[in-house]
């Protein structure tokens, strides 16, 4: 065994407050040897990046390691001084960072903020460190490097610039790399070429590379040992694999257990059990006997936008989105829409919902007729109680200056769904049926953590009393604990109120565990759409194998 | 947390004693100024109450003076302290009155532009930049200047406040519109708009009770740093003879008619008012700035 490289030792973080300090790390323990990757996973707020952070000495303000030390072949981090540290940063330690698009400088092109680095950290002359900069590109697998040189980063597909970010760590040939998230940003079928090429830069130059992440698939696949952390503290480490199936620790069965397969639909989501409030039936309430037959139909579906002009007198061009022949989805059935980044699955979903006009072909509801003829107000408002959406985003999509009670009276008041002296107990119901405290209307939508304001959004979109719910990654910015939470509710919610449900996501996995049928889209068209499960166990289109094939995959490969 | 929120507000006011003491002077100055009928030892403007007999008495510290004038008298006897607190309310109520015109006219032109966009906002922020390309002092002379023209100058004279107000609020509502344009488009693009829209609600109750109270912040920033302006401006129009009348000084007729008598060795009559117009409109400037860095949370 080599070795040890970087060794923490009851290593502690704390951020001094007004209000009492707060210990973001207490007493973490970790040993990276040369040539292994070492995963630090735990979710949001665990205290994993600080720890990435704190190795490089760039604590945010005003955090400051309070105890512990930090060794770099027996040299203590800590006893050195910012000048000191200033100097090993980029020649002893590199660091990834998670987003591609702002770590780079978009005004110098990739090949001067490389060669700049390598000019600096090893002093060559700038003619110099130009040929090691087009070496370097290349090695990290840029194609035609030499040319690509002069382009500046947004000429650059994310996963290329990624690859350029690390050419940029490796500039002065550090011996410790700290990647952070270094995948998170981007999509899976690139996501795994990344991977590969830190894990071969590893082996090939002995480095050690400290991977943090709250993705258990990434970990699986590149770390060789895992720390998994909890509220700053360490709660189970080993061997990759030994972690991921015999875990000791309850908290790390719970979030292994929490991640949903890709392999198989889970029975947890599919058949939750089912839940029944007085509630429920105010919500089912003034809905006629549904007939079977499809609730929402796209047929000649385009969306254009317009482009950048070429130049100051040209024309505006137009990029087509999506541009589907048809799709329909029947009553009560959730139809899963993946895709990777950019292919069109949002804005399909908009124009399915009448957010988002098309271009060109119609949208047409079993109960309101083709979305072109809604046009009368009273019309309009009979399709917005129908149609409803839970998004991403937990943050943007509440109005932070609203309470919550107000957030969930307002459309049942608007469309008056409820007598005015009975709005207050729905609004409590509401939020009693979604899973949190009725009191917790009288908080504002901040004093509430990301997996509770999804649940806030859930009820505000069935305060309509709505038959069809647009999911538009509505578990994307949740920890995989969370979203297991919020995958049940929407299940058992589809169940009890027999609603039909457009869930659009990047993530095949969850996709899986919720959908009837699924339709997969490439820029802009839908390559394959078929039952689910005959999909995910014998994809057709080769575009469809390649997603299945590249996405890592938390348990056994 | 709603008490943190509350705390923090305190907190951070708590840690600037500059913002503190700029804040106490505008509370005591607009007190003081808007009741200045009770707190004026004199009334300044009632010919039955002053007397030729105690002009040009200096500042109560020096030489010859007369205990009953602290900051002096001018020419024709009037007490400056009481001139100065009659004068700081007309300075105050123009400087706040034209600021809430500019605000209600530039919030307007700005959400109907950076909400609706396209034609819409091409013409209204068209409209705003030929007026932000005049200085807005000119634009206020030119109000000013053509009412003062086609009024008799008995209305102009009773009306000279309103008239101020007008002027001065109507040359400054361009950045206010500027301002809540750029929020607007920020916050029409938030999910929690989509949501609105998904819901069906009309768009007036979505621009008024949903956008509106997330462009605040930067609008209250604005809004004082602008009183400030305004209060200049005002004092500006005054000291050139075009704001207010000669029997109602405001803080800028003081200065203009206490100018006068600069060389002749009376300088109480021109420093005192115009000590307190520069501390009135530092006070502003100070206290909009720390409510900037407190809404920043990127600051914090």
């Amino acid at each position: 065994m080599t070795e040890i490289l970087c060794r923490t030792k009851d290593l502690k973080i704390t951020f001094p407050h007004r209000l009492g300090d707060f210990t973001a790390v207490h007493g973490f323990d970790m040993e990276v040897r040369r040539g292994e990757i070492v995963g630090l996973i735990g979710e949001s707020g665990a205290g994993k990046s600080t720890i990435g952070n704190a190795i490089m000495g760039l604590l945010s303000h005003p955090g400051k390691v309070s105890g512990g030390r930090i060794d770099l072949e027996g040299e203590n981090l800590i006893d050195l001084s910012d000048a000191a540290m200033a100097r090993l940063r980029g020649r002893r330690i590199g660091m990834i960072f998670q987003d591609p698009m702002t770590s780079l400088n978009p005004l110098m092109t990739v090949g001067d903020q490389l060669a700049e680095s390598i000019a600096l950290l090893r002093d060559l002359p700038m003619s110099e460190a130009r040929k090691m900069a087009a070496d370097r590109l290349d090695g990290v697998g840029i194609p035609d490097a030499a040319s690509r040189m002069g382009q500046y980063p947004h000429e650059f597909s994310g996963g290329m610039r990624q690859r350029v970010v690390i050419a940029l760590a490796m500039a002065g040939d550090p011996d410790l790399l700290i990647a952070d998230e270094p995948t998170t940003a981007l999509d899976v079928s690139v996501q795994k070429q990344v991977l590969d090429l830190i894990r071969s830069i590893c082996v090939e130059r002995s480095l050690g590379v400290i991977l943090v992440t709250h993705d258990m698939g990434v970990i699986a696949e590149t770390a060789d040992r895992v720390y998994v952390m909890r509220h700053g503290k360490l709660v189970e480490t080993g061997p990759t694999a030994q972690v991921i199936h015999t875990p000791t620790e309850q908290y790390t069965q719970d979030l292994i257990a929490a991640i949903p397969s890709i392999e198989r639909r889970e029975d947890r989501f599919r058949n939750p059990a089912q839940k029944t409030g007085e509630i429920d039936q105010w919500l089912l309430q003034g809905h006629k006997d549904e007939s079977s037959g499809d609730y929402v139909t796209a047929s000649a579906l385009t969306k254009d936008f317009a482009t950048r002009k070429k130049s100051f007198w040209g024309k505006a061009g137009t990029f087509r989105a999506v541009d589907i022949p048809g799709l329909s989805i029947k009553r009560g059935e959730v139809l899963g829409l993946v895709g990777e980044s950019g292919s069109g699955k949002s804005t399909l979903g908009r124009m399915m919902t009448g957010l988002v006009l098309p271009t060109s072909g119609n949208v047409r509801y079993d109960d309101h007729g083709p979305l072109a003829d809604v046009r009368s107000r009273a019309r309009r408002k009979a399709l917005r109680r129908d149609v409803q959406v839970v998004f991403q985003d937990p943050y943007s999509s509440l109005n932070g200056r609203m309470r919550v009670d107000h957030i969930l009276a307002e459309p049942i008041r608007f469309h008056g769904l409820a007598a005015r002296s009975d709005i207050p107990r729905l609004v409590g119901a509401l939020l009693e049926r979604v899973g949190l405290p009725a009191a917790a209307g009288r908080k504002f939508p901040h004093q509430f953590s990301g997996g509770q304001r999804q649940r806030i959004c859930i009820a505000r979109a069935l305060s309509v009393r709505p038959r069809f719910l647009l999911c538009d990654e509505p578990t994307s910015a949740l920890d995989v604990s969370i979203q297991a939470d919020m995958l049940a509710l929407l299940m058992e919610l589809r169940r009890s109120l027999g609603l039909t449900m457009l869930f659009v996501s990047h993530d095949l996995a969850v996709v899986r565990q919720v959908s009837d049928r699924v339709a997969v889209m490439k820029q802009g068209k839908i390559v394959e759409c078929r039952e689910a499960e005959a999909l995910y166990d014998s994809p057709e289109n080769d575009y469809t194998r390649m997603l299945l094939a590249t996405a890592p995959r938390a348990t056994g490969h | 947390m709603l008490e943190r929120i509350r705390s923090d507000f305190w907190y951070e006011l708590l840690n600037s004693p500059v913002t503190i003491i700029s804040a106490v002077i505008i509370v005591l100055m607009i007190i003081g100024c808007t009741f200045a009928p009770v707190f004026a030892p004199h009334t300044p403007f009632d010919p039955a109450t002053i007397s030729i007999m105690d002009n040009n008495m200096p500042p109560a510290w020096q030489d010859g003076a007369d205990p009953r004038f602290l900051l002096g008298t001018d020419l024709q006897g009037r007490d400056v302290l009481s001139a100065m607190l009659y004068g700081g309310r007309i300075s105050l109520l123009v400087g706040i009155g034209a600021v809430a015109l500019s605000v209600v006219i530039g919030m307007t032109v700005g959400l109907l532009a950076g909400y609706f966009g396209g034609m819409t906002d091409a013409v209204l922020m068209r409209v705003a930049e030929i007026q932000f390309a005049f200085p807005p002092i000119l634009i206020a002379l030119l109000f000013n200047g053509i009412l003062k023209a086609s009024l008799p100058a008995d209305v102009f004279a009773q009306a000279a406040v309103p008239i101020m107000i007008l002027a001065i609020g109507l040359a400054g509502w361009v950045q206010f519109a500027r301002i809540v344009r750029a929020s607007a488009m920020v916050q029409r693009g938030q999910d929690y708009v989509t949501a609105c829209h998904a819901i069906g609600l009309p768009t007036a109750t979505i621009i008024l009770r949903h956008i509106t109270p997330n462009i605040l912040g930067p609008v209250l920033v604005l809004a004082m740093l602008q009183i400030a302006v305004a209060i200049v401006t005002e004092a500006t129009l005054s000291f050139l003879g075009l704001g207010t009348p000669l029997t109602e000084p405001s803080l800028g007729a003081l200065i203009q008619i206490g100018s006068q008598y600069l060389f002749s060795g009376i300088w109480w009559v021109v420093i005192f008012p115009g000590i307190m117009l520069l501390v009135m409109v530092v006070a502003f400037n100070l206290v909009a700035d720390w409510v900037r860095d407190y809404l920043n949370p990127r600051l914090r």
